[in-house]
């Protein structure tokens, strides 16, 4: 009788084209949308893939990575005097103008390392050296960079070339991977000490303080530790990154309306589909009729209804997941489109693909519980 | 027939209702009804009488409000739901008015459908679906959609699923009424055939008096009461003037 069931329902072949298809829709809506969500809130926290360490600590007032109040200089003495703290770097973060000396310009991301450890320096570099960050007045751009300033001087921009930031010289020695930022600026990596040229006018530039534990000791307990002795807040690389996270959904309205996206794509793929399923139904209860009549079970009825709305939940699913892949394959080759499938994403998908084709299944049941075998008659 | 006659279906003060939101429309008032093995009987009256809801009631796809309802020696007044519906998937043989075939599978598969209820393996009851489909004189067309049949051919499908799994009482709602009068004709003939053999017994709600020529016996209901039963061929010619074969 089951594979009867599969039978009945490939068997229509235009229905079960709009069963999968609005199946496959709603995936599509639900994880296209969880995926751009994911990725605007991997832009926001870029600054944390980009720059690695274990601890940030920071001014009290600062829940989220892209935010700066500046310290004092000071305050870098006392995190490296806390007990657990292997060793502690400075480190500055903000926008500049980076202008190009055929005229443009771009607003960038400035990080100004420490100059004797380079500590939280790019981990792939793809051309140039990272040891060059010593020589005068040299920066590290990011692909992104590159390819935005090239696009603006109208030819390929590569190690050796210059170009300004507050009118004084910056030598690009090597070029990095990195993660998009959320406002789109690309980043510049360079000394601490170079920053005070950069970015005069500001007095006291100590955005982060990087830190990394001993041996030993979790970066958690370290943190803590930190905020205890200093006063300032201490973070490990994860409670950052969910507190930027989470000061984004409160202080912005682009979570909720991806958010929305999601729920949208939920509530068509439910609409869609249920409502689908369900003339796929109707028009199949006679024939689910004369098949009680000629006395099949409840039970067995209800198997295939269930069978039937199962392979119709999972060959859409399967097709969408499998569009979606293939569109953030694409979108990802731009760099410029936020896309971040984490694994959760199509799971959720599956469990809410499930949640629609129980739905559906549901409504049969109770169509079929309810059938009156005689209908056949009429 | 000398011996006591072995009954297939036996109704007694069947009543049925009727419920349209206050109204109570009684269809069925203390109906007698039976059919014996062995005979093609027919159950004729005036539309809106209450055929199909008392054959409904028969069948155990409709459930009486008060009477007996015995069908191959069982009262299946007196089973669960679930119970007759098993029932009915070993005793009963349905042959509808629309055919009620499946069109989005092939004809052989249709022809199993009772099999496969039964819980036979698919193959199986393929096979045995074909042999079925080559007595209805439709072998080469077991892998056909219904929706390629003419009517004719529909029923006779219809046919052939409602004998595959051998059951006794095979129960037809207005078999012809659908069809032309050749092919009408040929499906009374298979079903005279089957009504020959003494261990089935086969009852027919018609309106179509091409088809009293065929029947052993018939029963004329009005305003939900037999009126009047026709106990043999000659009879039925008598009150109908038709030429009885057989
Ligand atoms: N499910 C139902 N709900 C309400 N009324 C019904 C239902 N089924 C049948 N009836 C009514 O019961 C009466 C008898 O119906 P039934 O179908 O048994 O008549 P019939 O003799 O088969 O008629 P026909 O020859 O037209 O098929 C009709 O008045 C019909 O309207
Ligand atoms: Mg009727």
């Amino acid at each position: 009788m089951l594979r009867l069931a599969l039978k009945m329902l490939f068997g229509d072949h235009a229905k079960y084209l709009m069963l999968i298809s609005g199946i496959t829709f709603a995936t599509l809506l639900m994880t296209q949308g969880a995926a751009l969500f994911c990725g605007i809130m991997s832009w926001t926290y870029s600054p944390l893939r980009n720059i690695r360490a274990d601890i940030w600590v920071a001014d009290p007032q600062v829940s989220q990575v892209n935010d700066s109040k500046p310290m004092r200089d000071i305050e870098l003495q006392r995190v490296r005097s806390v007990d657990g703290v292997a060793w502690a770097s400075e480190l500055y973060q903000g926008g500049n103008q980076a202008r190009m000396l055929e005229g443009g310009f771009k607003f960038v991301t400035v990080v100004g390392l420490d100059p004797t450890t380079l500590a939280g320096a790019p981990t792939e570099i793809t051309e140039g050296r990272l040891d060059d960050l010593r020589l005068p007045n040299s920066v590290i751009l990011d692909e992104f960079g590159v390819s935005l300033f090239s696009d603006l001087i109208g030819r390929p921009i590569k190690v050796g070339d210059a170009f300004e930031i507050n009118d004084k010289e910056a030598r690009l020695v090597a070029i990095c991977k990195s993660q998009r930022s959320f406002t789109g600026a690309p980043f510049v990596f360079t000394t601490y000490d170079r920053v005070t040229a950069y970015s005069p006018g500001q007095r006291k530039q100590l955005s982060f303080i990087l830190a990394e534990p001993v041996a030993g000791k979790s970066a958690e307990e370290v943190a803590r530790q930190i905020e205890r002795e200093t006063g300032l807040k201490a973070f490990t690389q994860s409670e950052l990154l969910w507190s930027t996270v989470i000061w984004f959904i409160k202080n912005t309205g682009i979570p909720i309306n991806i958010g929305l996206i999601v729920f949208i794509g939920l509530v068509v793929g439910i609409a869609i589909s249920g409502q689908t399923f369900y003339s796929f139904l109707l028009e199949n209860s006679r024939n689910l009729a004369a098949l009680k009549a000629m006395g099949a079970s409840n039970a067995t009825l209800c198997a295939m209804v269930v069978l039937q709305s199962l392979a119709v939940g999972f060959i859409g699913l399967g097709i969408g997941l499998g569009l979606v892949s293939m569109m953030g394959r694409l979108v990802l080759r731009l760099n410029k489109v936020p896309f971040l499938m984490l694994w959760q994403i199509p799971v959720a998908a599956a469990v809410a693909v499930l949640f629609i084709c129980t739905l559906a299944a549901l409504l049969g049941i109770v169509r079929i519980v309810r059938l009156e075998p005689a209908a056949v008659f009429r | 027939m000398n011996s006591t006659p072995t009954f297939a279906v036996r109704t007694k003060d069947v009543a049925k209702s009727f419920h349209d939101g206050v109204a109570e429309t009684p269809v069925l008032r203390g109906t007698q009804f039976d059919a014996r093995l062995g005979e093609m009987m027919l159950l004729v009256g005036p539309s809106g009488c209450g055929k199909t809801t008392l054959l409904s009631i028969i069948a155990g796809t409709l459930a009486a409000d008060a009477g007996e309802i015995e069908v191959m020696g069982q009262r299946i007044d007196q089973m669960s739901t679930a119970a007759v519906t098993k029932f009915r998937s070993t005793q009963l043989g349905f042959i509808f008015q629309q055919f009620n075939l499946i069109p989005t599978i092939s004809v052989a598969e249709n022809v199993s459908v009772p099999l496969l209820i039964a819980g036979m393996s698919s193959r199986k009851a393929e096979d045995r679906a074909r042999e079925l489909l080559t007595r209805v004189g439709l072998g080469d067309r077991a892998n056909t959609r219904p929706g390629r049949l003419s009517g004719g051919q529909q029923q006779r499908v219809a046919i052939a699923r409602a004998l595959v799994h051998n059951p006794p009482l095979i129960i037809c709602d207005e078999p012809t009424s659908a069809l032309d009068s050749e092919n009408g004709r040929q499906v009374m003939e298979i079903l005279r055939s089957i009504a020959g053999d003494p261990g089935r017994c086969v009852v027919i709600v018609t309106h179509d008096n091409r088809t009293y020529r065929f029947a052993d016996r018939m029963a004329e209901m009005e305003d939900g009461v037999i009126q009047r039963v026709l106990n043999s061929p000659a009879e039925i010619a008598e009150a109908y003037g038709a030429a009885v074969v057989h």
